[in-house]
């Protein structure tokens, strides 16, 4: 299982804890994670990524093992340790705002 | 006992006040939807319990909400607002070409005949409609194409499409407002729209005189008499005996003529509300006093309403959507400022109390008056 850890408002629009498990198949990508989050939480839709262009919303970043993987390419195979659940793969909201 | 509902939507959260028919003791509850912005509420005419709620940050973008119990629970709906075909280009700040990209809903106008149906107005402007409470929702995409699109422009909130008055004389025709485009109507549904901006004198604009390019930031009517309706425009407050053919100014006395609420009393179609504010540059009252202007001939006469509202020392604002009236005998009047007052005068404006006065920044206010 695929662990992703979401920021506060979007737990509570999905009604979950800080962490979510997901089931993906191979190949584990950002795009297959997020297709796999919104079809388990569809409130979720529209949040992360636009509806039709499915970028990435500009004050949201994707990050994993300490790394911040946003401006990668969302068809980018995962690193070992996410698919096997070992660690988390995060979205995070930018510290930003009042 | 009868009672009223007020829907205030702010910075932080939604906020539910519930008072009897009285309107002197007050529950509030909320936040709902905590540290969202929540640009609108608004009830359903045909079901009060049914709510719809606009939220939207700019972190996560948009997300809309209904409830069907009053307020209580709230599930999520549809929030993908696709402009219909090639979106084409708005003018940008500094009169260039930039595309249509939707940023928000300001404005739910449930409508007057089926709880399932509510419009949206949107930013970048546009109007939306669902039909199945707010799940999907689909453009009426012949505002946005109608000819005068390319030549709109944002104000400096951005280009919202903020107000949507309903005729509940002919379920055909509606208006709506957009800063800064104008005012618009349509007498078919929404397929085809007509600019109704003669008599607008704008002279912040190239052509003060334009078909389109006027900031107006508010309209209200009375539902018994469709045909006129009430602008706080940018300045100028208007008014137009023709549903919207033809404009003429009823400014008269003010102090200033820059604001942004107008409504109705909703028993007295000639009693009018507003609140000036200093000027564009200034978003606050005149000399630190707080005031609701109210003319009771539909324009021109205004008279100062201070009783209960601060008179020195108070430079908050009240925003577009920040004011509404209830249907009770006496007519409640309700506004809410950015400073998180709001206040309600159960006497149609003779005297006010703040019914809460440390929210977040009011952006809107509707009320429900229950049976």
């Amino acid at each position: 299982m695929i662990r992703v850890v979401i920021p506060h408002h979007l737990r509570t629009l999905a009604g979950t804890g800080a962490e979510v498990s997901l089931a993906v198949e191979d190949p584990v990508t950002v795009r297959a994670v997020l297709d796999a989050l919104e079809t388990q939480y569809p409130t979720l839709r529209g949040t992360i990524r636009d509806h039709v262009t499915q970028e990435r919303r500009p004050f949201l970043r994707f990050f994993v093992c300490k790394e911040d993987i946003s401006h990668e390419s969302p068809d980018t195979p995962l690193p070992d340790v996410v698919v096997a659940g070992t660690e988390p793969f995060y979205i995070i909201g930018a510290i930003a705002g009042g | 006992m009868s009672g009223v509902r007020v829907l205030v939507g702010t910075r932080k959260g939604a906020f539910i006040l519930t008072a009897d028919g009285k309107r002197e003791q007050w529950q509030v509850d909320g936040p709902f939807f905590g540290g969202w912005e929540i640009f609108h509420l608004k009830g359903s005419p045909v079901n009060p319990n049914r709510l719809y709620a606009s939220q939207a940050n700019d972190w996560f973008g948009q997300v809309v909400h209904r409830s069907d119990d009053g307020g209580k629970t709230w599930e999520t709906v549809g929030n993908e607002f696709v402009y219909e075909g090639v979106p084409g280009t708005h003018q940008w700040y500094d009169g260039t070409p930039h595309p249509w990209e939707f940023k928000r809903v300001w404005h739910l106008e449930p409508s007057l005949t089926d709880a399932d149906t509510v419009y949206a107005g949107v930013e970048d402007a546009a109007l939306f409609r669902s039909t199945d409470g707010g799940k999907t929702w689909r453009e009426l995409a012949g505002l946005r194409q109608h000819g005068t699109g390319p030549d709109w422009q944002p104000g400096a909130g951005g280009m919202c499409l903020h107000t949507i008055v309903l005729d509940p004389s002919n379920p055909k025709r509606m208006y709506i407002a957009i800063s800064a485009a104008g005012a618009f109507r349509t007498d078919d549904g929404g397929k085809t729209w007509l600019p109704i901006n003669q008599g607008l004198r704008s002279e912040y604009i190239p052509d003060p005189n334009a078909e389109v390019g006027h900031c107006v930031h508010r309209l209200a009517m009375h539902p018994a008499r469709p045909n006129v309706l009430f602008m706080q425009k940018h300045w100028d407050v208007m008014r137009t005996d023709n549903a919207g053919d033809s404009w003429h100014e009823v400014s008269g006395n003010l102090p200033t003529d820059f604001g942004f609420v107008v409504d109705v009393h909703a028993h007295e179609p000639d009693t009018v509300y507003v609140v000036p504010i200093k000027s564009d540059s200034e978003h606050y009252p005149p000399d630190g006093k707080l005031r609701v202007y109210r003319s009771r001939t539909g324009g021109n006469d205004w008279e100062p309403l201070t009783k209960g509202l601060p008179q020195q020392n108070c430079y908050v604002n009240v925003l577009r959507d920040a004011m509404a009236v209830d249907s009770l005998d006496s007519c409640g009047v309700y506004f809410g400022t950015t400073g998180g007052q709001v206040y309600a005068s159960a006497d149609a404006g003779d005297t006010w109390m703040p019914i809460v006065h440390d929210l977040p920044a009011v952006l809107s206010v509707e009320v429900q008056t229950l049976p």
